[in-house]
């Protein structure tokens, strides 16, 4: 019996032939993901790093992008522990304030790459399975001792096959597919598996498959694949990256579930306060109000999310009771976009560009939701208080849902305005 | 010993909300937050040898420890659930959190129940009624009992000098 990419990609980093789901394995990761919570991860460990030093100063990617630029005097302390740390140990890669959310840093800098195993301190580092790595998220504990000895245990999960079949309807993006699969299986639909993405994937860009992976940690799943085709070659290509291992599941490998989705059977989608499971179509629920849209986030904040932001509100003005926010990904998707003239688009229409960052997706700073209010967002969670405000309501869309909603000032569906 | 019963899908903000989770870090500066957006009584009532019962998928949601930190700080003896998440349930075994799977266990109580503990033997005792629950891999169970990941890191450093 073959290997699924899971078993596959451990076994390899075990050093063993074959791994069986629910083994233990240790493993040396290529890379450990931080970000402003680097700050509290070097403090636990501040006598330890005096007498070990770190295990490879090549180990850690620090990108600050969580509180940025810092909102009050703790979180620019933080911020200034980490570029000490990073200083005194020489670390490779560390990118400050401005470049950009750590999961599309570590795609587009082409530091995560195929054939990977890459762990982080955050949970959406599930993301870079668009590319055909294995990443999955853990604690700060944990990146703690990473730092120290480079190595972890992990459990081999059981996979999960999600074939896509067909093309969508018009109207329907990538956000959707990944909310319609959400819905049905339930937010711990897919707990503690890795989960495989096949079938008809070539017609989706990376930005696209980021835009799913992203959000693999939302049904509970440890990592999310799609396996590495001329669309990864090529898009790795241009950003000059030509030198990688894929990894490949068998075409025998054993699933402990398979699932198919017929693209064209998917409808614009929305979910609905306080869960990622509670999904529903737009078209149910139409003509909710809403105060504020968010575009941008690890999920959503890529130029071609921008680009149908941009097409959709062009020459028409957000609605007067709604402020739209919009957050590039990074600091090149940004310049992309100016170029694109796509931001002068967003702006006209009344648009108000925040800096490549998390922003007000974990509630702590920029466009804190205040009690009553509604929030329609691109982002990848809408837990109760997500926002900063537990009497606020979050709900989840597509890039285009959302930029069409901005301007009737509620919820509408988006194939009003792209046919 | 008081029993906290909550639902399915306990996410990490209900847990410890998002927007403190870059100020406060050390286990004084959570214990206040814990379950603040879920059950305001919880952080002003726990007690040490606490014992919480829940659904499925607990933890669900943000990579962010406070959750686990806080409620090993305040003394929570254990946490029965139907299923937890991932990155909850590797973060508990890294602050040393005991962490029951057991659906019947948790289907089985009612309140007022009596629950006790034995952990050597994998067993909860609900009203009376045993449950086994599965015992984690010794190489995972080593952690834990080393009273979590840094101190059993630190003696792993400490015997390779």
């Amino acid at each position: 019996m073959g290997m699924t990419f899971a078993e596959k990609i451990l076994a390899k980093y075990a050093k063993e032939k074959k791994v069986v789901p629910g083994q233990i394995v240790t493993v040396k990761p290529d890379y450990l993901l931080m970000h402003d919570n680097a700050a509290p991860i070097i403090k636990k460990i501040q006598t330890d790093l005096a007498e070990y030093g770190i295990v490879n100063a090549e180990l850690p990617v620090i990108v600050l992008d969580h509180v940025i630029p810092a909102s009050d005097e703790k979180t620019a302390t933080n911020h200034k522990t980490i570029r000490e740390f990073v200083k005194k140990y020489k670390l490779k890669y560390f990118f400050d304030v401005g470049t950009g959310i750590c999961h599309q840093i570590m795609v587009e800098k082409g530091i995560a790459l195929p054939g990977q195993l890459i762990l982080g301190s955050d949970s959406h580092t599930c993301s870079y399975g668009a590319i055909g790595a294995f990443s999955s998220g853990i604690d700060r504990t944990e990146a703690a001792a990473l730092l120290l000895t480079g190595e972890t245990w992990l459990k081999v999960p059981q996979s999960i096959k999600i074939t896509l079949k067909g093309s969508l309807q018009p109207g329907v993006f990538a956000k959707d597919i990944i909310l319609r699969i959400i819905g049905d299986i339930s937010a711990s639909g897919a707990d503690y598996c890795s989960v495989e993405f096949h079938g008809d994937i070539q017609q989706f860009s990376v930005e696209e498959r980021f835009t799913i992976a992203n959000m693999g940690v939302e049904m509970g799943a440890k990592n999310a694949f799609f396996p590495v085709d001329n669309i990864t070659t090529q898009y790795l290509k241009s950003i000059g990256i030509s030198k990688y291992t894929a990894i490949d599941p068998d075409k025998d490998a054993s699933y402990a579930k398979e699932l198919t989705y017929n693209l064209s059977d998917i409808p614009p989608l929305i979910a609905l306060p306080h869960s990622v499971d509670n999904v529903k179509s737009v078209s149910e629920v139409e003509g909710i109000e809403i105060q504020q849209c968010l575009i941008g986030t690890c999920t959503n904040g890529r130029l071609s999310d921008l680009k149908i932001a941009a097409k959709i509100l062009k020459g028409k003005k957000v609605h007067p009771n709604v402020r739209l926010l919009i957050l590039p990904a990074s600091r090149q998707i940004y310049l992309d976009a100016l170029k694109e003239g796509i931001i002068d688009t967003l702006v006209e229409a009344g648009g108000v560009i925040l800096p490549p960052g998390c922003g007000p997706c974990l509630g702590a700073h920029q466009g804190v939701l205040a009690p009553g209010e509604r929030c329609l967002s691109t982002s990848n969670r809408n837990f109760k208080g997500r926002m900063g405000c537990k009497e606020a309501e979050i709900y989840l869309a597509s890039p285009a849902t959302v930029a069409v909603s901005a301007i009737y000032g509620k919820i509408t569906d988006p194939r009003k305005e792209v046919r | 010993m008081k029993i906290w019963k909550y639902g399915d899908n306990v996410n990490t903000d209900m847990l410890f909300p998002g927007k403190y989770t870059y100020t406060c870090s050390t286990p004084e500066e959570i214990k206040p937050h814990l379950l603040e957006d879920l059950d305001s009584s919880f952080a002003k009532n726990v007690k040490e040898g606490d014992i919480i019962f829940a659904g499925k998928n607990f933890g669900c949601g943000s990579s962010r420890e406070q959750p686990t930190v806080g409620l090993k700080a305040v003394g929570i003896a254990a946490i029965v659930a139907e299923s937890f998440a991932r990155i909850f349930y590797r973060s508990s075994i890294n602050q040393g959190l005991l962490l029951i799977e057991c659906p019947d266990a948790v289907k089985a109580y009612r309140e007022g129940d009596s629950v006790s503990l034995d952990v050597e033997n994998g067993k909860i005792i609900v009203g009376g009624k045993s449950y086994l629950f599965p015992k984690l891999p010794k190489e995972i169970l080593a952690i834990r009992d080393a009273g979590g990941l840094l101190a059993y890191t630190r003696t792993k450093l400490k015997n390779k000098k």
